[in-house]
């Protein structure tokens, strides 16, 4: 086990309540997706378990000392006035690393992500997928085990989309890292995820817990096969059993 | 030079040109007194042959102008930085900035004058214009400060950012286009408030070219009264031309007010 959410509740100071009594747990090496409507507190959750805010019953508890963890926001989030490679530096710059070590290990997250041209790029001349590949390779810089995703794709188109998704499959494969994915597409999460975590409309609460390891690889034999269906039928009738 | 270019320089010489000829036909021909509007050419006379004194008053008036958008840089950039620090502070002391800003600096003149010493005519006009520059800095540079992404602002606390370094690496980066446009309005008004302070200071120890000006008007040399305005004209153009090309030096790889693309 990784970390784990017990009766976790989070109400926001205007009287909103995001989360109640959430519990799950997350095993390290995971890809896990958390699904649900909007504002059912799955982005709530992923700024808890990165600290950005605190729970205001429950606990969240992590197996052994907390690990390095990369954010990845919806927008990208690049500073507009840094390159690329500056803004890949950022992390590693705030926890005031080696010159020497800055550079190596901003140049190598920019090779995982295939943007080593673009280094001295600014973020205004890249595409809105290249824009997110800078931000995972920022995620992954602070040489992150676990990162935090919230609906990082929703604004690409289709195509850009299904390659960005293969390419995080590669990434969370090879640097094996553990993935708490936030998405509102039941497709995405089948697609991508070892588990899949549905939460109910707010105040979000687990509705159902899909474990979904095979098959390995994901491509397009997956995305047309009868378990990809049958896996995609199962979490709607979820999420919908869940909004009664 | 693309040719949209080249027009966007012909069309107001062209204008600047026409306006000219008509007013210098319209003299002659309407044999207009030099004592109510002298022609062009007499204006230009009368620049040459007060070259030097007209110089020289341009000169202090352009010193104390630039001195008064430095401090007023200074003293506007160190205020937001301590407003962006704390609300409470910015709720204390902003409306004091504001009564600052809309008392009208003509009111205000004879009381700085007295405290400084009716000798020191010129360090009044310098604080008086100080005055008036100030706030645009103050104001966009308070505004840009909390204008940083949120998202950025979680990233920070993510990496356990300092105040140092938030303010640093992303609070100062992200007001410095309000910043920027800020200047350009501080250096229009620093040059406003020198050349008013001027006139209300109005004594013979200061010898900007306000002073100039009320000097000529006395002495109904009416043509050195406009070559004084053409030359404040031709300082205003300057300095604006120079805050832009400073902007856009500072802008042109990052934000879109300095992009060439459509």
């Amino acid at each position: 086990m990784l970390l784990s959410f017990s009766n976790v509740t989070k109400t926001f100071t205007n009287g909103v309540k995001a989360l109640d009594r959430a519990s799950f747990a997350i095993e390290r090496g995971e890809f896990l997706s958390l699904v649900g409507p909007s504002g059912c507190g799955k982005s709530t959750a992923l700024r808890l378990i990165a600290g950005l805010t605190e729970p205001m019953g429950g606990e969240i508890t992590w197996a052994g000392p907390k690990p390095a963890i990369g954010f990845v926001f919806q927008d990208a989030a690049l500073m507009p006035w840094a390159s690329v490679e500056k803004n890949v530096r950022l992390p590693l710059e705030l926890s005031r690393a080696d010159d020497a070590i800055v550079h190596s290990r901003a140049a190598e997250a920019l090779e995982l992500v295939g943007l080593s041209a673009f280094a001295k790029s600014y973020p205004r001349e890249l595409s809105g997928g290249m824009r997110m590949r800078v931000s995972i390779a920022r995620g992954l810089a602070a040489q992150a085990s676990v990162l935090l995703m919230d609906e990082p794709f929703a604004a690409l188109d289709e195509l850009t989309r299904e390659r960005l998704n293969d390419e995080l499959r590669a990434l969370w494969v090879t640097q094996k890292l553990t993935i708490i994915f936030v998405t509102h597409s039941i497709y995405e999460s089948v697609y991508l995820s070892s588990r899949v975590v549905v939460l109910s409309a707010r105040p979000g609460r687990v509705i159902a817990d899909h474990s979904m390891p095979e098959p390995l690889a994901r491509d397009l034999n997956f995305r047309t096969s009868e378990l990809y269906g049958e896996r995609c039928r199962a979490l709607r009738s979820a999420l919908h059993g869940g909004g009664q | 030079m693309s040719a949209e270019r080249t027009l966007a320089y012909a069309l107001p010489t062209l204008v600047a040109l026409a306006v000219l000829g008509a007013w210098e036909w319209t003299v002659w021909a309407l044999e207009v007194s030099k004592f109510v509007l002298p022609a062009p050419s007499e204006i230009l006379t009368a620049a040459i042959g007060e070259w030097r004194s007209l110089a020289e008053s341009a000169w202090v008036t352009v010193r104390i102008t630039v001195q008064a958008f430095v401090l007023a840089l200074v003293i506007g950039v160190a205020l937001a930085i301590v407003f962006a620090q704390s609300r409470m502070i910015e709720r204390a002391l902003f409306p004091y900035a504001v009564t600052l800003q809309v008392t009208p600096i003509v009111a205000i003149a004879p009381l700085i004058l007295i405290w400084v010493g009716l000798d020191n005519a010129e360090r009044a006009v310098l604080i008086l214009a100080t005055i008036v520059a100030f706030f645009p800095i103050l104001a966009n540079t308070t505004l840009g400060l909390r204008s940083a992404d949120r998202q950025l602002h979680e990233l920070f606390d993510l990496y356990g950012a300092s105040r140092w370094q938030r303010l640093v690496r992303l609070q100062l980066p992200a007001a410095l286009p309000y910043l920027l446009a800020g200047m350009k309005i501080a250096g229009g008004l620093a040059l406003i408030g020198t050349v008013v302070a001027e006139f209300a200071a109005g004594s013979g120890t200061s010898t900007g070219l306000a002073w100039r000006i009320v000097e000529a008007g006395n002495r109904l040399q009416i043509a050195k009264v406009f070559a004084a305005l053409a030359l404040l004209s031709l300082i205003g153009i300057a300095i604006f031309g120079f805050l832009t090309a400073f902007e856009r030096f500072f802008l042109q790889k990052w934000h879109e007010s300095a992009s060439n693309k459509e």
